[in-house]
């Protein structure tokens, strides 16, 4: 789960780490009083979308001006402007995608004047199972470039969990960033702070980039990009209470409150599988076969008929998809309870397009006689490799007679 | 032979009350494993399924004898289940459980090192030694003696393989899903260098997916075996192809991040180290009867 800026540092801030002065607002009204609260006299107006790259955006409407989604005010009077130019309007950055995201919230932030950009992030490492650090001195930077082009700018150290940070791991970061003295010190303090933050609220990612040293020698984190790991939820209210929908996509929330994976993608055949692994393999073999997928959906261990239903709700209300592919091996999952569901969702929303069924394992033959008794048309497929050319082939069919029937009227 | 469990394995089960725990309990029952009793804090002393339940997992092992123990506990309470089997010693544990926090999967990780503990999963469909021991829910109808070994990241994938080296008519000698998540008990490596020890496993189908570099590194371990002069055929596939970077792909491990962890890297890897990698989740079984006929 993924929060606003303003709301990392909120909690940034509780963990005692350095952060400037600001207030979120959520009209533009608001901006000057949040500005007014503030010591200035330089402001930053910056929209809270959960994407990176906002100072090199731009938006698509023309009367936001040719700015980019962080802006520089030395006024009041600026800020309103950028504030209003901002508000209501769609920021596309190198991670929105062409359609970008509408900016319904911003942040005003006390200015500082910048004297050095670092790079910092927390994430889970894979490979040593621990909490590790990212360190860089080229601070504003997309960190995977300079993974790619140049490695030895970053410096990574994980922490044992059994004994948390050590001072040795502040000094660490210091002779990476270059820091000395109290600066040193300053960075000791942050790591320490972050590492808390990280592990208290149960992060999956914690990024500040930049990290910024200023004139006055502070460090100061101007950035931060905080997600929270799904499974420890349930420990937070408070991070729960954070989640902003606006930001996601209206199906993967649907989906959500059915504890269904679900994942929207461009293509056009729908797809209701068993398990994680299997709904990757059966999007990659509607592709391998000449379609595309249009989700990604994993329907659980052990789904309710309702669950069922719901999921092929979601399927179908979606209207790109031309077809719908269900593949299910039945281990705790049985097939009569997936054909029930299926036969329910029908009932209820009907079937517009091509559905192909492929069922395997518990209650197959129980499964398969329920749906072919059902009346449904559908179409049965033997084999995961026989339902994926079957559902390509129907998807192509029809679209085919589709065109032709719009050329002969 | 075959790995990790046998005919033999005594098993208890933590869980063992719950729906989950007494589902696949029976199920075990059935499939002949060697179930000895179940862990349900607060109902020690009573029975269920006819066999006894204990308070804890070293009053469990002290009774019982147990050499595995497979666990149903849900998600927030199962990293403390996990810690107290690794506390009593259990050789072997499985964990069932999906949706564990990893940060509390970080700490189950530190305190497995120097344990005397090996750990499977979690978010995983357990370990079936086909015809003699069954841990978890793989479902048991799809199994047959024979001579592959399957290890997989994913539940069903795995289900997919061991159905289709059993209509190849190839069998299987122990199939272990080693889980989902980031942050997990055994990898790859781990059960590739059981299945090359084991003689009676003459073929191994390996199914990974994105995310990580467990796949990497197994291939590069595969190279290195074989140069030892240890290797046997060898398919597998990955799953994931077309899944968009940035996104959890219901697997909390299964993501491209930082542009690592694509489909495509982990093929070269395991193409480099001598594995024919099946384009389609639908030919694993296929590709390796036509890999052992050639």
């Amino acid at each position: 789960m993924n929060i606003h800026e303003y709301q990392a540092k909120t909690i940034l801030r509780e963990f005692g780490a350095p952060v400037s002065r600001g207030a979120p607002v959520l009209t533009p009204g608001e901006a000057e009083a949040a500005a007014r609260a503030l010591p200035g006299p330089v402001y930053v107006v910056k929209a809270q979308i959960h994407a990176g790259g906002r100072g090199k955006g731009h938006f698509i409407e023309p009367e936001a001006g040719e700015k980019g989604g962080v802006r520089i005010a030395r006024s009041f009077q600026e800020v309103v402007e950028a504030a209003q130019a901002m508000f209501e309007h769609t920021l596309v950055t190198a991670q929105t995608g062409p359609h970008g995201r509408k900016v319904r919230r911003l942040y005003i932030e006390d200015g500082c004047d910048i004297a050095k950009e670092f790079y910092l992030s927390l994430l889970v490492d894979r490979s040593t199972s621990r909490i590790a650090f990212v360190v860089s001195t080229e601070g504003g930077m997309d960190i995977e470039e300079v993974a790619q082009h140049t490695p030895d700018k970053i410096v990574t150290f994980s922490i044992d969990p059994a004994t948390g940070i050590e001072p040795f791991h502040g000094r660490t970061a210091a002779v990476a960033l270059g820091l000395e003295g109290d600066q040193a010190k300053q960075m000791h303090q942050l790591v320490t702070s972050l590492y808390n933050a990280f592990v208290a609220k149960d992060m999956a990612m914690l990024e500040v980039n930049p990290l910024v040293l200023t004139r006055d020698g502070r460090l100061l984190c101007l950035d931060a990009k905080v997600s929270f790991d799904p499974n420890a939820l349930f420990k937070h209210p408070d991070v729960v209470a954070l989640r902003d929908e606006n930001e996601e996509d209206p199906k993967e929330i649907e989906a959500s409150k059915y504890d269904l994976a679900y994942i929207a993608l461009d293509g056009e055949i729908g797809c209701m599988v068993n398990g994680a692994g299997l709904a990757m393999a059966t999007m990659d073999i509607i592709k391998l076969y000449g379609g595309s997928p249009a989700n990604f959906l994993d329907v659980g261990g052990g789904a309710s008929k309702e669950k069922v239903t719901h999921a092929f709700k979601i399927i179908t209300a979606d209207p790109q998809v031309k077809g719908i592919l269900v593949n299910i091996f039945g281990g705790i999952m049985k097939c009569d309870v997936i054909a029930e569901g299926i036969i329910a969702a029908v009932k209820e929303v009907g079937l517009e397009v091509p559905l192909v069924v492929r069922l395997e394992g518990t209650n197959v033959e129980i499964g398969k006689k329920i749906l072919s008794t059902s009346g449904l048309d559908l179409i049965p497929a033997d084999d995961l490799d026989d339902a994926a050319q079957k559902i390509v082939a129907a998807v192509a069919k029809r679209t085919a007679a589709l065109a032709q029937g719009k050329g002969a009227v | 032979m075959a790995i990790l469990i046998d005919k033999s394995t005594r098993v208890i089960c933590q869980g063992f009350t719950g729906r989950n725990g007494t589902f696949h309990s029976e199920q075990a029952l059935a499939f002949g494993t060697r179930l000895v009793g179940g862990v349900a804090p607060g109902k020690g002393g009573r029975t269920h399924l006819d066999l006894p339940v204990y308070e804890t997992v070293a009053e469990a092992k002290a009774a019982t004898g147990c050499e595995a123990s497979v666990i149903y506990v849900p998600p927030p309470g199962a990293a403390d289940a996990i810690c107290e089997a690794i506390d009593a010693e259990i050789p072997l544990i499985v964990c069932i459980t999906e949706g564990i926090p990893v940060l509390d999967m970080v700490k189950v990780k530190r305190a497995l090192s120097g344990s005397k503990s090996r750990l499977i999963g979690p978010n995983c469909p357990g370990v079936v030694t086909s015809g003699a021991c069954k841990i978890g829910i793989m479902p048991a109808p799809i199994f047959s003696q024979g001579s592959v070994g399957v290890v997989s990241r994913s539940g069903t994938l795995t289900y997919e393989a061991v159905f289709q080296t059993t209509r190849e008519g190839l069998g299987q000698t122990t199939a272990v899903g080693i889980g989902g998540d980031p942050v997990k008990g055994s990898d790859f490596i781990d059960i590739l260098e059981l299945f090359l020890a084991d003689e009676t496993t003459h073929s191994i189908v390996m199914i990974g997916e994105i995310g990580g570099s467990g796949e990497e590194d197994a291939a590069q371990f595969l190279i290195d075996e074989a140069r030892r002069g240890r290797k046997k055929p060898m398919v597998g596939f990955i799953a994931g192809r077309t899944a968009p970077p940035g996104r959890r792909m219901g697997h909390a491990g299964a993501i491209i991040s930082g542009g690592k962890g694509d489909a495509e890297h982990k093929v070269a890897a395991m193409e480099a180290a001598g594995i024919k990698v099946s384009p389609s989740p639908a030919r694993i079984g296929h590709t390796l009867a036509e890999l052992l006929r050639a």
